[in-house]
């Protein structure tokens, strides 16, 4: 069974129809990284996997039952979303947040319980925040801020993991470490994680399953080397380039051309350590 | 930023400090006033009652204002709270957005064209009046692309504020015989008002505090963002109107008893969470205990300042409110 499905799902903001009649099928204990242009429609199609938006048409099984079928609470013990840009408020501190992952297994009557205790001190471990576990949430620097919002989706115990452009306005080396953090969760729980990312390089690297969204539906999904061919990037992204490879992983990686740069350096630069 | 009172036996220990205030500003608002009595009189008054002046103010006068300035001061503290909360807003408050108006417009058209003279009548268009105040600035702020912005939504409470402000005026010059009726009561006030009308609303009134605190776990996380909040299974809508809907009740009732008093519920929350810091069940609780300690004192100052004639409670609030208020809009701008 897939982890998530999607059939005949139609996606729309008022009239306009963002996705149409898609049958999209999520693999478990995988990392699937969506990609497509600005407005494809792929920030939408993964709010709607996690019931943030109601479908036009179709239906999302989740372990495949129908995802609006089921309770909220039940649907956020098993699937998690970090949506894009998340604000917290001034002042909450990182334990306060993390605590917050809690939330679907909290009562009236059911109040904080030792495993609600242990799953947010496990999640800050994961995230190397214990430390900062009493600072205002505020104060931390970008990346740490992405990764205490992030412990608080593993402080929600579930099998699946969505994230709504989880490096956007990181520095590389920050979007590396949350890349990092993501692919040891999937790699030591066996977690499936679905994310939307505008780096295809990255997306790349990290990727068990890409899926690339264009024109309301799905242009193509398969393994990196699969879908990341010149074909799909200039249908997709309406960009020349060049397909080769990553010279330290092996995994593909797209050079760009440029419209304006028309001359390139005769000969490649001689690396001064080759 | 730390809170002052960063854990639990230290807010513990602020709640019983509160409540001792109370206890004393109760005693002290029964005491001093154009006539002070004593503290034996006030016993007195209710153990050997024997018709002397000084009985019957207590009985009638005091011991109502006292208990009115209670009520009224924890509802609007809670009522500020709950709406600075649900809107993400730091200057959200019942009169800044309207809701008070909206109460006090509809009881002044109910007076003066209706003739309504029935406590449970009064009661009830206070409600509606806030509710459909509340509706309206809520929609108002919501319209246009960008969805809900906390500066459309103060625009619009200011504006709906000065409608009905203007549209009571209005009411009051065509019927001259209501003015006398409803001025005092309308410039905001916790005395000349017998207990009925606080009977009246009482009920109300709990079953709001009440829900408040029921709602606020739940608000805390709303807190985070609604996709935040939906994400970890809840059901943010239904949260939202009831939220709303105590927020009315409060504003109602507190309306209904002592007319529009503002700046209650813009200060107390802030002061609250000062004080307790995010924790909104604490912050809810200290905003109820502020919000009573602030109208009773604020009651207690308006004999004086003037003395012998009275200062409408809500001209004393303002007087601290504005200057607070501009202090939080000045403090949120330099920060974006």
């Amino acid at each position: 069974m897939h982890a998530l499905e999607t059939r005949q799902l139609t996606l729309s903001y008022g009239e306009r129809n963002i996705i149409e009649a898609l049958d999209l099928r999520i693999p478990r204990g995988q990392i699937t990284v969506f990609i497509g242009s600005n407005g494809s429609g792929k920030s939408t199609l993964l709010r709607s996997l996690a019931r943030l938006l109601k479908p036009k048409q179709g239906a999302i099984l989740l372990d495949g039952e129908s995802i609006a079928k089921q309770s909220t609470k039940e649907v956020a013990k098993r699937l998690a979303i970090l949506p894009q840009g998340p604000t917290a408020p001034e002042g909450l501190t990182v334990l306060q947040l993390v605590k917050q992952g809690r939330y679907p297994y909290q009562s009236w009557l059911q109040q904080w319980s030792e495993e609600d205790e242990r799953m947010v001190t496990k999640a800050l471990a994961a995230t190397q925040l214990t430390e900062l576990a009493h600072h205002p949430v505020d104060s931390l620097s970008g990346g740490q801020r992405q990764r205490a919002w992030i412990a608080m989706t593993l402080a929600q115990g579930t099998e699946t993991i969505l994230l709504d452009e989880p490096t956007t306005y990181l520095d590389m080396a920050h979007q590396i470490e949350i890349l990092d953090l993501l692919y040891e969760l999937n790699r030591t729980e066996q977690r499936t994680i679905v994310m939307v990312l505008h780096d295809l390089n990255l997306a790349c690297r990290y990727a068990h399953h890409i899926v690339a969204v264009h024109n309301r539906s799905v242009y193509a999904e398969g393994s990196p080397d699969e879908v990341m061919t010149e074909e799909m990037v200039r249908h997709v992204f309406q960009m020349e380039c060049q397909i080769t490879h990553d010279p330290l992983y092996g995994t593909p990686m797209c050079i760009p051309f440029s419209r304006s740069r028309l001359t390139a350096v005769a000969e490649p630069r001689q690396m001064v350590h080759a | 930023m730390k809170s002052l009172l960063h854990n639990n036996p230290l807010k513990i220990a602020g709640v019983c400090i509160g409540l001792f205030l109370l206890l004393y500003l109760s005693y002290a608002s029964l005491v001093f006033g154009v006539i002070d009595t004593s503290w034996q009189t006030a016993i007195d008054a209710y153990t050997h009652f024997n018709g002397s002046n000084e009985h019957i103010v207590i009985k009638e006068v005091r011991v109502p204002r006292v208990l009115n300035a209670l009520a009224v001061g924890a509802s609007l503290g809670i009522a500020g709270a709950l709406l600075q909360s649900l809107t993400r807003n730091p200057v959200a408050d019942v009169e800044l957005f309207g809701l008070n108006a909206g109460a006090a417009l509809f009881v002044v058209f109910a007076v003066t064209f209706v003739g309504i003279s029935s406590l449970t009548a009064f009661t009830w268009i206070s409600f509606l009046g806030a509710a459909v105040s509340g509706l309206v600035v809520y929609l108002l702020g919501s319209l246009g692309r960008d969805g809900l912005t906390p500066v459309k939504l103060t625009l619009a409470g200011a504006a709906i504020t000065a409608l009905a402000a203007s549209a009571r005026h209005g009411m009051l010059v065509l019927n001259e015989k209501a003015l006398d009726e409803v001025l005092f009561w309308l410039s905001g006030s916790v005395g000349g008002r017998k207990l009925e009308f606080l009977e009246a609303v009482f009920p109300y009134m709990v079953a709001a505090w009440a829900g408040a605190f029921l709602l606020a776990r739940p608000i805390q996380t709303l807190l985070m963002g609604d996709d935040v909040a939906k994400g970890l299974g809840q059901r943010t809508l239904l949260v939202k109107v009831m939220t709303g809907v105590v927020i009315v009740l409060l504003s109602g009732s507190s309306v209904a008893v002592a007319g529009p008093i503002g700046f209650v519920g813009l200060v107390t929350p802030h002061l609250a969470r000062y004080l307790v810091g995010l924790n909104t069940r604490w912050v809810f609780l200290y905003s109820g205990i502020l919000g009573s300690a602030i109208l009773l004192a604020a009651d207690i100052a308006a004999r004086f300042i003037a003395k012998p004639a009275e200062v409408p409670i809500g001209a004393m609030t303002a007087l601290v409110g504005i200057p607070f208020f501009i202090y939080v809009a000045r403090k949120g701008l330099e920060k974006k």
